[in-house]
């Protein structure tokens, strides 16, 4: 216990009480996703910047149900495919919240909304020199996600698979490869369909998940929201906790002594 | 009378209207949003200042739901 109460998870010199990171995307209404969000116990989420719909005044925000004050807002750049895109999103996203933590991702093709990596790495550097602490989306490559910590990465984030796929972590090789080799902390982003892919990751020494698709798509968000939070929780003390060794013959749980 | 762009739409407004004046004819003034005004985004403290004129391009950005 005392082992868990020190385990403290920082980004970018920010503490953070969840290691689950949830998107605020794919939700049936604002409502729904304040709920989702208080019932994973994430207090990070990540937005995203659009145009404000001008025709439509009384329409709600997402700001009027969920409190930027209290849950820390992480704008991202979805929906960008190339470097110029990115950057021109999260310097507005600055100047909207006065916020230098962001979450990068440039996207390079429709289909697979697989990264970018070239101009992820371009708008890292760019942005690392602009004073942002950027949280980067990015493939499992471990030299890659080496050259982005190099590049001033504030956390790296490889797919677990495809964003909205659900397929799970695909390569658990390459995400350890990655934890093992990186200073900064890793985020398993994108492709986690259920709560035990969650638990997958952190066992793997994953610092944290970001979730979206997994909860908002569930036929109860609300409940899965809670089943991530706890997910997440029993994966890092499972970490923490050590595992067993594999074997493969069996080892009786009880004692051969005084057997009758 | 002036017409800009805002938001890719089409808008009609009064002579030496400023930024703020724009926020707060569409009721956005205490939301939380960014202005970009012919691509240059600017800052909170000048949204009086900035006057717009004939063929600008506003853009009213904020945050929504994302992953």
């Amino acid at each position: 216990m005392d082992k868990l109460k020190k385990d403290i998870f920082k980004v970018a010199g920010k503490t953070l009480n969840s290691r689950l990171i949830v998107g605020t995307g794919k939700y049936k209404n604002f409502l729904e996703t304040a709920k989702a969000v208080k019932a994973s116990g994430a207090d990070m989420v990540t937005v995203a910047v659009r145009r404000v719909n001008i025709l439509d005044k009384k329409k709600p925000i997402l700001t009027d149900y969920i409190n930027p004050k209290k849950i820390t807002f992480l704008p991202n750049t979805a929906g960008c495919f190339n470097s110029d895109d990115a950057l021109r999103t999260l310097r507005l996203a600055r100047e909207m919240g006065g916020w230098k933590l962001v979450k990068l991702e440039v996207l390079g093709d429709k289909k697979t909304l697989y990264p970018n990596m070239i101009e992820t790495i371009k708008s890292t550097k760019i942005l690392t020199k602009e004073g942002f602490k950027v949280m980067v989306y990015c493939t499992d490559d471990p030299l890659l996600a080496k050259k982005l910590e190099d590049n001033g990465a504030s956390a790296i984030m490889p797919l677990a698979s495809p964003i909205g796929s659900g397929l799970g972590i695909q390569n658990k090789v390459n995400i350890s490869l990655i934890i093992k080799q990186s200073k900064v902390p890793v985020i398993v982003d994108a492709g986690i369909g259920t709560a035990s892919d969650a638990t997958i990751a952190m066992e793997l020494g994953c610092d944290g998940v970001l979730i979206n698709s997994a909860i908002a798509n569930a036929k109860k968000p609300i409940l899965m929201a809670k089943a991530f939070k706890d997910a997440v929780i029993s994966g890092r003390s499972s970490f923490l906790a050590g595992r067993m060794n594999k074997n493969y013959f069996a080892s009786a749980s009880s004692p051969i002594r005084g057997l009758i | 009378m002036a017409k800009i762009q805002l938001n890719g739409k089409k808008v009609v407004i009064k002579p030496k209207y400023s930024i703020f004046d724009l926020l707060k004819k569409y009721k956005l003034s205490n939301k939380k949003v960014a202005i970009e005004h012919n691509g240059i985004i600017i800052p909170k403290v000048n949204y009086k200042k900035k006057l717009l004129k004939n063929n600008d391009k506003v853009e009213v950005v904020t945050f929504i739901g994302g992953g």
